[in-house]
């Protein structure tokens, strides 16, 4: 066995009134990686992430964190988590190193502030008032809040939504950052694009109930092993041998441009190594790869954006 | 338990003095009603009557009082309902401050700015109010936390049941200012329909408008353990209930 997990979901169960937002949830985090919790909204993913920091209790189901009961040690845990909430604002006119000093003064062992708040790009923003940030910038402050009292977990719940494409890869270095310190961060998003580049290992959640864990690798591979490979190419025999070949599954093609499709991870080197074979000459090849959305597509029968 | 209570507090003052509007309704308006109200109607040089007399030195201060109490639980009330809509309340609630430490903290602010507002009223009574009140300024004091303190517990009650933000100042005027009709400053309570006496009973306003008078005319505050009693009870059934039906977000 391997180094004991930092989280352990099993079998949660949230209900509110009739509405069961999670049932027979369970997973692991392990220390030391992202792990992002992956779905539509209202798939369950904030309910269940709350569970975990305290802020819920489960109807049914046992969860452990750092070894503690998060809602009955919650006082103790929230000593060694960071957490970033979904939609939370702070006060208007709140300035951020007030916002900073106040989160320092409420942990025993602080950080610096003003080293983080530079560190996160803030430095210049100190005095501004939280209204006058801009979305990246807010988000910035409820990342340096989060890791004020040097946590070794941080939860992120829909860190980037609503941020504009450049904003959201400046915070997606800093998530990374925070992993490269040794911290553990539980993460959700909707954002497949952002699961797969940020995230060790994803979970992906439906309607309350997980459908499948694993890394992001792991479940392109176990559920959407196609592959596409397009090219071009003025070689007579090109076609006869493209489909002499056994993996290819079946090949399409106009004019000049080929599209070969088959399965496997070896399927592309296949390609490569018949062309070589026959020493067909290639103007352009380029590969078409399955991601998480088409693997959410494939689970779930519609995309993660209905 | 009260970590970060001061700093909280501290902090919650300084940004609701940024907010000029919301600082100069609550604290400044009712000094300027006491003094332009008693300089209108006691300011006369013809002989004034009785009633004049009684309402510019007992009845407005009081009024004056009342209106600084009611207008801290109105911004409690607001400033909740705000915090609660922001998920402001929420993200507090998910660092080690207690529950009861953000709520204290916002009780102590309302709790100071309200003895400022006495404060900038008997300074503006001394300089420009048109009847020389000698009054026990620190028992009165006392008396207007008291009350404040009180009424603060409704208002969390009201906090509550507003649904929203906006709904904020509306709902907390309907239910609070009816009760300056029937706490007994503008007609005896014994003078009301039955209904509306009933009423009166069971608002604390009633209690804190005999209990600021009382001390205001310098009767001694062992005549008003009714009045005190009644106000804790207030506050007591208000903080049992808002503690079941208190919403964080």
């Amino acid at each position: 066995m391997g180094i004991a997990p930092v989280i352990e979901v099993s079998g949660i169960r949230k209900a509110y009134g009739r509405t069961v937002a999670v049932d027979e949830v369970s997973f692991t985090v392990n220390p030391g990686e992202i792990f992002g919790l992956i779905g539509p909204n209202g798939a369950g993913k904030t309910t269940t992430m709350e569970c975990v920091e305290g802020l819920r209790t489960p109807d049914r189901g046992a969860i452990s964190i750092l070894g503690m009961d998060p809602f009955r040690d919650v006082y103790r845990l929230q000593v060694r988590i960071g957490v970033q909430l979904q939609q939370a604002q702070l006060q208007k006119r709140i300035k951020v190193w007030e916002a900073v000093a106040l989160w320092a003064s409420l942990y025993p062992k602080p950080v610096e502030g003003k080293r983080l708040l530079e560190r996160l790009g803030l430095g210049e923003k100190r005095n501004a008032k939280f209204m006058t940030l801009s979305g990246g910038q807010k988000q910035r402050l409820f990342i340096a809040l989060a890791l004020i009292n040097d946590p070794e977990v941080v939860f992120l719940d829909e860190l980037t939504t609503g941020l504009d494409p450049q904003a959201r890869r400046a915070i997606w270095d800093l998530v990374r950052g925070i992993r490269e310190r040794g911290k553990t961060v539980f993460m959700t998003t909707h954002l497949m694009e952002e699961a797969e580049r940020l995230c060790d290992r994803v979970a992906i959640i439906e309607h309350g109930r997980i459908i499948d864990i694993g890394s992001p690798d792991e479940l392109v591979g176990r559920h959407c092993p196609e592959r596409t490979v397009m090219l071009s190419t003025e070689h007579g025999l090109a076609e006869e041998r493209l489909r002499a070949m056994p993996q290819a599954e079946e090949v399409t093609r106009q004019d000049s441009r080929f599209t070969v499709r088959g399965r496997g991870d070896d399927f592309v080197t296949e390609v490569i190594h018949c062309l070589s074979e026959n020493q067909i000459r290639v103007t352009d090849f380029r590969t078409m790869l399955p991601n998480l959305e088409d693997v959410f597509l494939k689970l779930t029968g519609h995309s993660i954006r209905d | 338990m009260l970590r970060g209570l001061w700093h909280l507090t501290w902090l919650e003052i300084k940004i609701f003095l940024r907010e000029p509007m919301g600082a100069i309704g609550t604290i400044v308006f009712p000094v300027i009603l006491f003094v332009a109200l008693g300089r209108a109607v006691g300011g006369r040089p013809t002989p004034r009557s009785l009633g004049a007399i009684s309402f510019v030195t007992v009845g407005l201060p009081v009024l004056a009082a009342v209106l600084i109490a009611l207008g801290a639980v109105s911004s409690l009330v607001t400033i909740i309902a705000i915090y609660r809509e922001g998920g402001i309340l929420k993200r507090l609630r998910a660092t080690p401050l207690r529950p009861q430490t953000i709520l204290t903290a916002h009780v102590l602010v309302k709790l100071l700015l309200s003895a400022l507002s006495l404060l900038l009223m008997v300074v503006a009574g001394k300089r420009y109010y048109p009847v020389d009140v000698q009054v026990p300024v620190f028992g009165f004091t006392m008396a207007l936390l008291i009350s404040t303190w009180s009424i603060l517990s409704l208002g969390f009650l009201i906090a509550s049941i507003v649904p929203t933000a906006r709904f904020a100042q509306p709902i907390s005027g309907a239910i609070l200012y009816p009760m300056i009709a029937v706490c007994g400053l503008f007609v005896p309570i014994q003078a009301l329909p039955p209904v509306l006496r009933a009423m009166a009973r069971v608002t604390p306003l009633t209690y804190a408008v005999s209990l600021l008078e009382g001390i205001w005319k310098g009767e001694a505050w062992s005549a008003h353990l009714g009045d005190v009693a009644s106000l804790a009870v207030v506050f007591a059934v208000c903080v049992a209930l808002s503690a079941k039906v208190f919403r964080w977000e």
